[in-house]
């Protein structure tokens, strides 16, 4: 009673979280439970293996093999990309990476069906790009429905994803840190090497998920780019649920399959980033 | 080095903003092409304000974005509040990696997750058309929850213990504690989580994909039906007049809070961004 | 203590998660009193302050208010208010406003009486004119005294005070401990004070309640405090002092270092082992053929008001604060007066502090810097 006003507003707080903690058991956890529930029956509700056994076969494995190898590439060029340009923004002034970060968030708002189709249009046979090089005397290029049409439109969507969390760690490097690396004999590019780098590992850790897992998972960005010469995950599971194959058991198992994949994959790359920060800890 | 530099940061940006400006050239176009230009015009933009289809999905859009954005943000931080004094660690420690998992997982998944409950229940109950507004509200605010969450609590954590304390010690019931003092200190959060969840709802094209029924069409899903057959640049108008309306917004708030928090901190952001903030939290605690 | 009792503890044990962290704590505080809880970081004192404002409960014991027993009541009932230790004002509203909020909570809609108490408040703490400023613009000190003005418009009995100018720096915190003395002699209303500074505690309290592990080890005026500490704990805590293992031979003679020396004290019995604290300041230091002991000097130190000396005596190191310069690495003698003397019985910190040997100045910031956060 005392503290009936302590520990009376104790017994409130645990019920402002129950109708959170309704809602996840009802909506997050039990839908997971369907996809095992579906992913182990047939249509009749008789539990099987067959759905998993089925996404052994070479044309499933051949799916997953290509979109992880999509999904690789693309996360490999935004990395690429995003990290001089994460580095470049936090060594200007303060209101120039304020613009920067907006300028590299504003394509983020956009509906990305509508950009998806907006490349469409630049890389046609009879786009933008290839009627440019047409006029300048370079004979046209095929890109549109080709793999790389495909990655080209990942990395659009996802590359801010790589280049926001990249940015912030390094922008939160203190400034006196690099003097001291300085002042101990360090040129620049030891610097970023030997400072820089190690520091902002979490940032490309995030930002690889980021963009990995998205980029496994899409099935638009195939679909328009890839003009359904190919086919990836994502296209697969969209088929077996929206589209004319429907078969809900068999479109789960490959979710499952897809989720447990991405859940190893990051359990991976936050083992390295706890040990990692855990170390930088230690070291300050 | 420096020109270099400046070289690479334009490539960048015309890559980013190439699909944009195609995006916004063809909305003015005379013609009914979406790749070639014939001609400068308002054709489409009248086209638009005729297109019943597409102003019934924006509707739609709003009306769901919004009741979603509500609804999430009153459950996310009330949670929020509930998760900071929880004193079991692991029972904290497990709403926090449930509340995760909508952020986590790929949102095809999430997506069929919820399909596969509601196809189940509406069989179960023998409904005919199940999937509505109401599923898709359901749906929205699951993947709202976790972003609303992880922008209230950190303000909460910010809170010195002793302001409540301080409402309480000048008279403060614990209730008018909460409405008086706690609730202004982090309203930020609060207004940083709506306008996030706002934002979530108003793009989601994946998970809705597979929530929504025929009975309720969002501008997402309409924009997809579209594009499997073809594009008329009325849609084109439509994304020029939101990005204006983006670009309108994001310049306003941060030309308003010049001398507070850093842009990064205030301005609304995407998922990713906030994704990965989440899981910054996390690694931090 | 003139005065009517007005807070009762008794007995007063609180544990966290298994760990006590006040051990059967009983304490008077009187009406007008100004009182202060002194100690090392985790010795109690905040978690006392915090059971009087209501914001933990006693696990066991009573907390008497006025006569009446108050375990129960919440905070926002008692007539207590407090200053917290980061001041805890609320951000989103004006300096105006924060003084104004304890008022406009008990439901006073009169807007003119409210503006002439909080213009009085102001007036009180010296912030004329700052009613419209943001709180979060403020200096330490001016955020200090909203805190203070915040806490004292509701006239609560009684105020806390959770280490109030631990923020801020040393010269602002003289004006400040003159101004908040000032400022309980003229509303007569009783303060409890929390600190780590022994000299804070000193220089403002009417009593001071010596506070180590959970424990009260003593209770008294600073002068009592200063001069008759209780035990070692005590005396080390409160300023420096030299705690030497003696004898006392009978009234008024006591045995240290060798030699029998007369004091004032009586009533320990014959022969008996005692602790002896003497003060630096009160050992004269004297040719060595007048001292009534000899040693050699370790070390000399420039203090300003006085040199700090250490001094080696029969392989036990003194330290001795003396006007006049004496050189290092001579032999000098020393001479001590009666009530120099303040001889303790043994305790269980005997033998535990007053000797300087590993003394130095760096040691005692680093523990008193890493004893900071309570």
């Amino acid at each position: 009673m005392a503290a009936r006003g302590t520990r009376g507003q104790g017994l409130m707080a645990r019920a402002a979280a129950s109708p959170h903690i309704v809602w996840s058991v009802l909506f997050i956890i039990a839908p997971l439970l369907f996809v095992v529930y579906y992913t182990f029956t047939d249509a009749d509700g008789a539990f099987t293996t067959e759905n998993v056994s089925r996404l052994f076969t070479s044309n499933y494995v051949l799916i997953f093999v290509n979109s992880v190898c999509l999904a690789f590439i693309a996360t490999v060029i935004c990395l690429v990309i995003a990290y001089p340009t994460a580095y470049l923004f936090s060594r200007m002034k303060a209101k120039r990476q304020r613009a920067a970060v907006l300028l590299i968030m504003i394509p983020l708002w956009m509906n990305f069906l509508i950009t998806t189709y907006s490349w469409m249009t630049l890389l046609e046979d009879t786009g933008i790009i290839n009627s440019a090089l047409r006029r300048i005397g370079l004979g046209a290029a095929h890109m549109i429905n080709t793999p790389g049409a495909v990655v080209v439109g990942m990395v659009f969507c996802f590359l801010p994803y790589m280049i926001l969390p990249i940015y912030t760690v390094m922008s939160g490097i203190d400034e006196k840190l690099l003097e001291a690396s300085a002042d101990l004999g360090c040129n620049g590019w030891q610097r970023l090497v030997r400072v820089v780098m190690p520091m902002s590992l979490s940032g490309v850790v995030s930002g690889i998920t980021m963009v990995f897992v998205p980029s496994i998972s899409t099935f638009y960005i195939s679909q328009k780019l890839g003009g359904g010469t190919f086919q990836l995950i994502g296209d697969t599971i969209e088929s077996y649920f929206v589209g004319s194959a429907i078969n809900y058991h068999f479109g789960a198992a490959l979710s499952l399959v897809l989720m447990v994949l991405i859940l190893i994959s990051m359990a991976v790359m936050n083992h390295y980033t706890d040990s990692e920060s855990g170390e930088r800890t230690k070291m300050v | 080095m420096k020109v270099l530099g400046r070289l690479w940061l334009i490539l960048v940006f015309i890559f980013l903003y190439a699909p944009i400006a195609v995006m916004i050239l063809i909305s003015f176009n005379s013609g009914e092409s979406t790749t070639e230009m014939q001609g400068l015009s308002l054709y489409w933009y009248r086209e638009l304000f005729r297109d019943k289809a597409t102003l019934e999905a924006l509707k739609n859009t709003l009306l769901l974005s919004v009741s979603a954005a509500v609804l999430s943000t009153v459950i996310g931080t009330l949670a929020a509040v509930g998760i900071d004094r929880m004193k079991n660690r692991f029972m904290r420690g497990a709403v926090m990696s449930v509340t995760n998992i909508p952020m986590m997982n790929p949102d095809i998944v999430t997506g069929i997750s919820l399909m596969l409950l509601f196809v189940f229940v509406g069989t179960l109950l023998g409904l005919e058309s199940y999937l509505s507004f109401w599923t898709l509200l359901i749906a929205h605010v699951t993947f709202n929850l976790p972003y609303v969450i992880l922008s209230v609590l950190p303000k909460i954590k910010q809170m010195d213990k002793n302001i409540p304390e301080a409402a309480l010690d000048l008279g403060c019931t614990p209730w008018q504690s909460f409405f008086r003092v706690e609730l202004p200190f982090i309203m930020p959060g609060i207004a940083t989580g709506f306008i996030m969840a706002f934002t979530l709802s108003f793009d989601d094209f994946v998970i809705s994909n597979f929530t929504s029924g025929s009975s309720f069409e969002t501008l997402t899903i309409h924009i997809y039906s579209m594009i499997k057959k073809s594009v008329k640049p009325d849609i084109y108008a439509l994304s020029t007049l939101i990005f204006a309306v983006v670009l309108l917004l994001l310049v306003v708030s941060n030309l308003s809070d010049r001398d507070g928090e850093p842009a990064k901190e205030k301005s609304p952001e995407r998922r990713g961004a906030a994704r990965f903030r989440g899981k910054e939290g996390g690694a931090a605690k | 203590m003139n005065g009517k009792k007005l807070i009762e503890l008794r007995g007063i044990t609180k544990a966290f998660d298994g760990e006590v962290v006040l051990d059967n704590i009983s304490l008077d505080i009187y009406e007008d009193e100004f009182i202060t809880l002194l100690g090392p970081s985790g010795c109690g004192k905040t978690t006392t302050l915090r059971i009087i404002g209501g914001f933990e409960t006693p696990d066991k014991g009573d907390v008497i208010f006025d006569g009446k027993r108050i375990n129960d009541t919440p905070p926002h009932k008692r007539h207590i208010n407090t200053v917290f230790q980061k001041y805890a004002l609320f951000p989103h509203l004006n300096v105006y406003e924060n003084i104004a909020f304890g008022l406009r909570v008990s439901g006073l809609k009169d807007e003119e009486e409210i503006s002439r108490r909080v213009r009085e408040m102001l007036e009180m703490v010296n912030l004329r004119g700052f009613e419209r400023r943001h709180v979060t613009k403020l200096s330490g000190g001016q955020q200090q005294r909203v805190a203070i003005a915040r806490a004292l418009i509701n006239k609560p009995r009684v105020l806390l005070l959770d280490e109030p100018l631990g923020a801020l720096d040393l010269k602002l915190r003289k004006d400040m401990q003159n101004e908040l003395k000032g400022m309980q002699k003229r509303t007569g209303i009783t303060f409890i004070y929390v600190t780590h500074d022994q000299e804070e505690a000193l220089s403002m309290s009417d009593t001071v309640v010596v506070m180590n592990n959970g424990s009260i080890m003593q209770i008294g005026t600073p002068t009592d405090i200063y001069n008759e500490p209780s035990n070692a704990y005590v005396a080390d805590f409160i300023g420096e002092s030299n705690i030497v293992d003696g004898v006392m031979l009978d009234d008024y003679s006591v045995k240290l270092a060798g030699h029998t020396f007369v004091c004032v004290d009586k009533g320990f019995g014959k022969n008996t082992p005692v602790d002896v604290v003497i003060r630096p300041e009160d050992v004269d230091v004297v040719p060595t053929a007048e001292g009534e002991l000899c040693g050699h000097v370790v070390s000399v130190t420039f203090k300003g008001v006085h040199y700090e000396v250490i001094v080696d005596i029969d392989g036990f190191k003194w330290m001795i604060q003396t006007t006049d310069y004496v050189a290092p690495d001579t032999d000098i003698g020393v001479k001590i007066e009666p009530d120099a003397f303040h001889i303790m019985n043994k305790s269980e910190y005997s033998g535990m502090f007053g000797d300087y040997s590993s003394f130095s100045d760096e040691l005692d910031q680093l523990s008193e810097n890493g004893g900071e956060d309570d």
